[in-house]
Order: structure tokens, then sequence, then C-alpha cells
């Protein structure tokens, strides 16, 4: 069985955000880019289930949509522990573009269960792994929050909006998976960085439609009014306010 | 031409947010000059049905397959594809929630429509259909232009008022095709959240931090949120230390929502936190930390320890209740 983990490069979750080119295009400067966090934590549940999988998982991919830049993040999966990645060269200039260069990829290179993220950081789309999974016409269980394999049988846990629900499903298929997936994210080791230098990590061009969008500006939320502070010996105070002033009790 | 809202129900009942999207349609059909129909999927009977004509639905779908009790994704998708088909949609409407997250990439594939996720106003312009959505997790927004003909929304929650409307809605029951191989995924088990105000839906929302210092702390912070009919969240260290369930995580990669009012109780403020909850509406923060930066997000704050401050916070509230 061969599992794929799709990865975004995106900011670090600490940036600040600023734009440019009169508040049209995002503020590179100084970012630390890294693997976004719900695809991290996707990669470690992989490389959990393959250690745990006595060889029947035979290896973990990892695949970004992207430019040159995000090379480096592509390594740090590597070195977290990816088998070999996949970068295919186009921009990721929205969620249907990525996915369809995905599936278009994916169409020829077929993996038994593919990993997605449930959100992106930056663009906030939460799109790429339910249009993937259309693309490929493949069955989706979103909003993962644990994921186990025993032999052929899947077992998934969602959440839902209003509970949880246990699913089975067939391979191939694609998860969408939130936090829960796995406890914490793994962290390179030192022997992992150095193995990562020689992992494969294949380019190829993109073979996909464009995208259907077009971001056109950027809004930072408005200025935040001070604080209105009241004295810890009178919370009565903070009731009055929250009941009388802004009216929310 | 229509616009249309696929609606959420449980056990039978609409969700507040299915009013919402409702609501929020109505004003983008009155803009471009068409009308609403609402999609319901489900059980749900002829008199709640007919609840959604109060918010500005003119036509509801009403497909109550046995096979789609539960939410299958791929099966969904195609029935809400068929009825955009059917009303000749140009606009459909999602919630930004699981469901609408795990729905609408599909149907946008299917109609090769242009989607714009995390909305939280009606279009600023009808040519080029421009909308603005939440970006870099509540820091930014941006403006989208979507460049198909047919465009999906999806609605970041508590974004517009819920208006209600005079009107007639006309029923109709809908029976789209099922493919069997579209219910490949199995709904095994089905463990829904009772006696607890669900977060997403919560107009009060009443979370705790590493400041409560243990999990055992926690009672109060559940009498206060009984108190108020609030839902409970907490901080990302919480969660991580395994004193909450997950499922109560707020924050950049937790839940991100948009109450009324947020209790931010022991909580510092990290970035990441600030990410998930800066869209409500009042924060009312309590840390002993003075310059805490959950102070600059708030509303109210109360420099105190937040053990001695919950007991006399609840009796305050049942004071200015009873009187």
């Amino acid at each position: 069985m061969k599992i794929l983990v799709c990865i975004s490069n995106v900011p670090d979750t600490t940036t600040k955000i600023r734009f440019t080119d009169n508040n049209s295009a995002f503020d590179t400067t100084g970012v630390q880019w890294i693997i976004n966090p719900w695809d991290e934590l996707a990669l470690t549940r992989a490389l959990e289930l393959k250690e745990a999988s006595g060889g029947s998982i035979a290896s973990i991919t990892v695949i970004n949509v992207g430019p040159q830049t995000s090379e480096p993040t592509i390594r740090k999966a590597l070195a977290i522990g990816a088998d070999d990645a996949v970068r295919i060269d186009a921009e990721a200039s929205d969620a249907y573009a990525v996915a369809s260069n995905l599936a278009a990829y994916l169409k020829d290179n077929p993996f038994d269960i593919i990993l997605c993220g449930i959100d992106s950081s930056d663009y906030n789309g939460s799109l790429v792994g339910g249009m993937l999974s259309e693309f490929l016409e493949l069955p989706s269980v979103s909003s993962v929050s644990t994921l186990d394999i025993d032999g052929s049988d899947i077992k998934v846990n969602r959440e839902i909006d209003g509970g949880s629900e246990v699913l089975s499903t067939t391979v191939p298929f694609v998860a969408v998976v939130q936090k829960g997936i796995a406890l914490e994210p793994r962290i390179p080791s030192m022997r992992g960085i150095m193995m990562a230098r020689k992992k494969p990590l294949t380019v190829v061009p993109g073979a996909g439609e464009g995208a259907l969008t077009t971001f056109v500006s950027y809004d930072l939320p408005p200025a935040k009014a001070a604080c209105k502070m009241v004295d810890a010996e009178n919370v009565k105070e903070l009731v009055d306010l929250l009941h009388n002033e802004a009216k929310v009790i | 031409m229509s616009v249309l809202v696929y609606t959420e129900n449980w056990e039978g009942k609409f969700k507040k947010l299915s009013f919402e999207l409702v609501s929020y349609a109505k004003q983008i059909a009155e803009q471009s000059g068409t009308s609403v129909t609402a999609l319901s999927i489900g059980n749900v009977d002829e008199a709640e049905l007919q609840k959604l004509g109060n918010y500005g639905a003119d036509k509801v779908l009403n497909a109550s397959d046995d096979r789609l009790k539960v939410l299958i994704n791929k099966a969904y998708a195609s029935v809400i594809a068929q009825a955009a088909d059917k009303e000749g949609a140009n606009v459909i409407i999602f919630a930004n929630n699981f469901t609408g997250k795990a729905l609408s990439p599909r149907v946008s594939v299917k109609l090769k429509a242009g989607i714009a996720s995390g909305v939280n106003a009606v279009p600023s312009s009808f040519d080029p259909f421009t909308v603005s959505k939440k970006v870099f997790t509540g820091k930014a927004f941006a403006n989208v232009v979507i460049n198909t003909e047919k465009k999906i929304l999806t609605l970041f929650q508590n974004s517009v008022d819920i208006k209600e409307t005079a009107g007639s809605v006309s029923v109709e029951g809908f029976s789209p095709a099922l493919d069997d191989a579209d219910f490949a995924t199995k709904v095994l088990d089905v463990n829904k959240v009772t006696g607890k105000v669900l977060l997403s839906d919560a107009e009060v929302v009443v979370s705790g931090g590493r400041g409560l210092k243990n999990a055992e702390n926690w009672a109060p912070l559940e009498e206060l949120a009984t108190e108020l009919g609030a839902g409970l969240a907490c901080s990302r260290p919480v969660s991580d230390e395994g004193w909450r369930p997950h499922e109560e995580h707020v924050g950049q990669t937790g839940k991100v929502i948009a109450p009324n009012l947020y209790f931010a109780l022991g909580i510092s403020g990290a970035i990441q936190h600030l990410g998930g909850v800066s869209s409500s509406k009042c924060i009312v923060a309590v840390n002993t930390d003075k310059d805490a930066p959950i102070f600059e997000a708030a509303d109210y704050g109360i420099v105190g320890d937040v053990q001695k401050i919950l007991p006399e916070l609840i009796v305050a509230i049942r004071e200015m209740k009873a009187s």
C-alpha cells in the first residue's frame, strides 16, 4: 500500500500579515515558510501507520504544487520521514488549479490513500482535498480526526457539526484530516535532515487547469478600540457593562 | 437563474445557520433580481420546511431518500449538483463548517464553478462578481473575483443578520438519481453531542487556558457556561495536555469561531489563538498578566486570578438575571 500526503507551503503561523503593491499581494519579506500545520499532522499520522504496518505500507510520498521556492518545505517533509517527494511545477493560484494539477498527475500515478489537511493557514480555502477527490472520482472522508488501518479494514472517525461518526471505507480514498489525527507533529532529527538531502524529489510540469478565481486585493481588519479594564474587586461592574453597554448578555 | 442554498438540519430541525444562509441568499437574490431555492436533504417535516419561507426562500426542494440519512460526501455532492442544474442556479451557498467544507469543493468540480470559501459579506460587485473572504485565519480579508458563470460561496458563521420576512414558499419533493458507487463510504456509528451547546452554534463561548492550572479546575467554567447557555472551548495547550478534548480547541489549527460574546479565561492570547476568535463580536479577558496579548484583542478585561474571579462572575450574572 502507498500513501500520499499533499502538502502546502505556507507562512509560519506567527507571521505578521502585511500586504504590498497597493494591497494587491501578500508581502513575503522576511517570512519563514513551513509545512501547513494540518498537512504536517497528516504526514505524522502516515508515518505512524507505516511504522505499525509491518511492511504492508510500502512508502509515504509527499506532493506539492508550487514553484521551486517551496522545495525547502518539501525537504523538511522528507527530513521528518517521507520516503520521496514530487513537486508539480505550477503556480498554486487557487484551490481549483492546485487540485486540478494534483489530479492530472495522480491519474497516471495512483496511490491507495491520499491525505490532505482540512485547511491551509494562508488562504483558508478548505477545498483542495474535496476537489481532488471529485476530480479523481474517489470516495472521501472529511474532517477526519482518527484513521486506523488493519489489513484491508479501514476505520475512520470524523467530526461532524453536532457530534462524531465512525466510518469504514475502501481504498483508494481521500481523507481530509484535521486536529486530532496525530497528537503532535514530528520534528526532523539531525539524521533525518542528512538523509533528506539524498531522498528523491521529482519535479514534473503542471498538466492541470488554471484558476477559476482571482484574489484581487486585501484588507486588514480595522484597529480595535482599547480594552476597557475593570477592577478585579468589582466583577459586578463587568457584568453591568456586558448587559447594559455591550448588550451581549 | 436562481440562488440555491444547501441547508442543514439536525434531528429533523433546521440548524440556526440554515436561516442565516437563507437570509444571506435572499440579499444576493434581491440585488441580482432572482429567487432563492433552498435544498433540504434528510427527514424534515412539512411545517419545518415551511419555516425557510420566513427567511426569504421562494422554493424548497426536499430530498428525503432513506439512503441520504447520513452525510456521504460523494452522494450528497451529486444531489446538490443535480438540484443546481434543475434550478439553473448560478450562485450556490453553503455554510463554512465541516459539512460545507466536505461538499462545496466536490460541487465546485462537478459544475466547474469557482468558489470563495469563508465569505463574510454579500458580494461588493456582481460584475465582476467580487466578494470578501477571510484569509490568514481572520488576520486579513481578501477580495476574490469568481470568473466562472456559476459561483459557489461558503458563508463564515455569524456574518450576516438573520432577517425574517413575510413570504410564501412552495415545497417540492425532489428525487435525485442516486448511484450505488457513490456510497462506498459507510457510516457505522454516530455519536451525537447531547446536552451541550455546539461550539459552532453558540452565541456565547466560555473558553479556558493554561491559567486554569489543571483539568480538575473546569467545573466553574462549566457552571458559567450553563448559566449563560454557552459553548465550552479551550486554548491549544489545554487540548494538547489532554485536559479537554480536541473538539473544544479554538484557534488557528482548531476551530475558528465568531460568537457574540467570548470569554478568554486564563488565556494569554498567542497570535494563533487570536486568529481563531478575533471575529467574536465582544471579547472578555481575565488574566493575571496585565501585559498578556489577549488584552489587545479584548473589549473588556480584568487583571486577576481566574480561579478567584470565576465564582464572583457566576454570582454577579445570577444577580443580574434575577433583577
